[in-house]
């Protein structure tokens, strides 16, 4: 495998923008995760974006978020109807091709316009369960349930990975939710859909993300400390949330096997918009909480770009990898209903 | 055997609070107002109208307002012999790309006040707004364009946009 680097990244989030469309949006943060390189987007040898038409309501909106990277002359470019973090992975196979060295990878969701509870139902097989337009919370709450019943968690359990999230969100200025909370308080809290409440769900939030990454030598020329993508992978489950026990995601264990994920990593930022699905995804990548800082940055209950919050993981555990805060991380982006479709990123800091 | 079932209806009816953006907010705004105006990419110096999120092909924010004139140019038409559903127009009708007179992008607007078959690219034609007291956050302002007694446009001066 060819070595790939994210040399650099950037991001915003935002509780709603009012004003801005997503190009507005985007514009500025292309251009900061491009600075550092010295690079324009018409350098990159590939450039691949990841959102849903859905969120904005307007069909092939993707096309016309291309405005932000002045895709003339044409560039070489791909969309995927899913959140960034599975954009990279397709930029990532790219750059296995070894024609070209470098990718510019972005991501944008406004969750604000539309009812993203409804939103997210549309993901659902059409014929049977989607006509029903369960919300995505009310389908989480049916997960969490599952998780409470097998024995396997408590609502204290819940309550400590939120209490933990908005505790490390207070360093993370992208963060939409923080503070110092303690679990009491949050089991105090009135139940918003049995047996979650309403802090054990994300926010909704707009934003955009943008990442480059560059092949081999080509990654140190352009940045000072790549952060080196060691393996990804990822795998799906059955999609009907009837048919599969909730209570695990053998796709995220499968997916983190695949890219070589092990338990020894000093930072894992997991992709679980609620906290009982961070809770399926430290049992299924075998994570010890006292050998590895889990979400540093908060995670997906301290802000929720949907579309976007996959992508920022791998941005929040590069990140931290090239300040130093550690030497290898896991990143994990979820799609689909109920952590369906899974992406495990091993990253590891230049040595 | 039961009938097989060969068809469901299933209604999605979704609801957005839709954000046209800083710079298509302003040229609404100033449609309200009864005014053409554009923007000025800062990178290529082009005017586009409508003014998008960004210069598509610069990929940069759009800089400086730009007021257009009334008065443009047929880039190019189409004859229109079938009338959509909900819209009912007196068959033909000619459908034209118009660049208004400082503007670097055309506006696909309604073409009359001539027959379908006298149309042609480079004709001079002028924008018929709605009376001002219909005047709405909408391009629709414009009701259409028609003719002026002015020399049709050498093709040179308008081939980039064709």
């Amino acid at each position: 495998m060819r070595d790939v680097a994210v040399v650099s990244f950037a991001q915003h989030t935002a509780r709603r923008e009012d004003s801005r469309n997503e190009v507005e949006i985007l514009l500025p943060v292309v251009r900061e995760a491009l600075k550092p390189t010295g690079l324009e987007a018409q350098d990159m040898g590939f450039t691949c974006s990841g959102s849903s038409d859905y969120l904005a309501g307007q069909a092939f909106a993707f096309v016309s978020a291309l405005d932000a990277v002045g895709p003339w002359p044409p560039i070489s470019e791909s969309h995927v109807e899913m959140d960034g973090a599975f954009a990279l992975y397709e930029a990532w196979v790219r750059l296995q091709h070894g024609d070209i060295d470098t990718a510019l990878v972005y991501a944008f969701g406004k969750s604000s316009p539309g009812d993203v509870g409804r939103v997210l139902a549309l993901q659902l097989e059409p014929y049977v369960l989607g006509p029903l337009w369960p919300d995505s919370v009310s389908l989480a709450a049916l997960q969490a349930r599952a998780l409470l019943e097998s024995g396997k968690a408590t609502d204290k359990d819940l309550a400590r990975v939120v209490a933990r999230s908005r505790r490390q969100a207070q360093s993370n200025p992208h963060a939409q939710l923080s503070g110092a909370v303690e679990e009491a308080e949050l089991l105090d809290q009135p139940l918003y859909a049995d047996p979650l409440r309403m802090h054990d769900c994300p926010p909704i939030t707009d934003g955009a993300a943008v990442m480059v990454l560059a092949a081999g030598d080509r990654a140190r020329e352009l940045c000072e400390k790549p952060v080196w993508i060691r393996g990804i992978d990822h795998r799906i489950d059955i999609q009907s949330p009837g048919a599969r026990d909730l209570t695990v995601s053998p796709s995220t264990t499968l997916a983190g096997q695949k890219a070589g994920a092990t338990p020894d990593v000093d930072i894992a930022e997991l992709h679980a918009p609620f906290s009982s699905q961070e809770l399926i995804l430290i049992d299924a990548l075998g994570l010890d909480e006292s050998r590895t800082t889990i979400n540093p940055s908060g995670g997906a209950l301290a802000s929720n770009p949907v579309m976007v919050a996959g992508l920022i993981r791998v941005g929040e555990a590069a990140t931290r990898l090239a300040k130093g805060e550690g030497q290898t991380a896991i990143a994990h982006a979820t799609s689909g209903p109920l952590l369906q479709q899974n992406l495990v990123c091993v990253l590891e800091a230049d040595r | 055997m039961p009938e097989p079932i060969t068809e469901i209806i299933t209604p999605i009816r979704m609801e957005y609070r839709y954000t046209p953006g800083a710079a298509t907010s302003q040229f609404l705004r100033n449609m309200k107002a009864g005014k053409l105006v554009g923007r000025r990419c800062t990178s290529c110096q082009k005017v586009y109208l409508p003014p998008r999120g960004g210069c598509p092909m610069c990929g940069v924010e759009f800089g400086e307002d730009v007021p257009v004139k009334n008065t443009g140019t047929v880039v190019t038409f189409a004859i229109v012999n079938v009338n959509f559903a909900n819209r009912v127009i007196d068959l033909p009708y000619v459908s034209a790309e118009v660049a208004f007179d400082g503007a670097d992008t055309t506006t696909m607007v309604l073409l009359k006040g001539v027959g379908a078959d006298e149309a042609r690219m480079g004709m001079r034609v002028q924008a018929h707004w709605l009376p001002e007291s219909e005047w709405d956050y909408t391009l629709a302002n414009i009701d259409y364009v028609e003719p002026i007694d002015e020399p049709d446009a050498e093709y040179e001066t308008f081939k980039d946009l064709v």
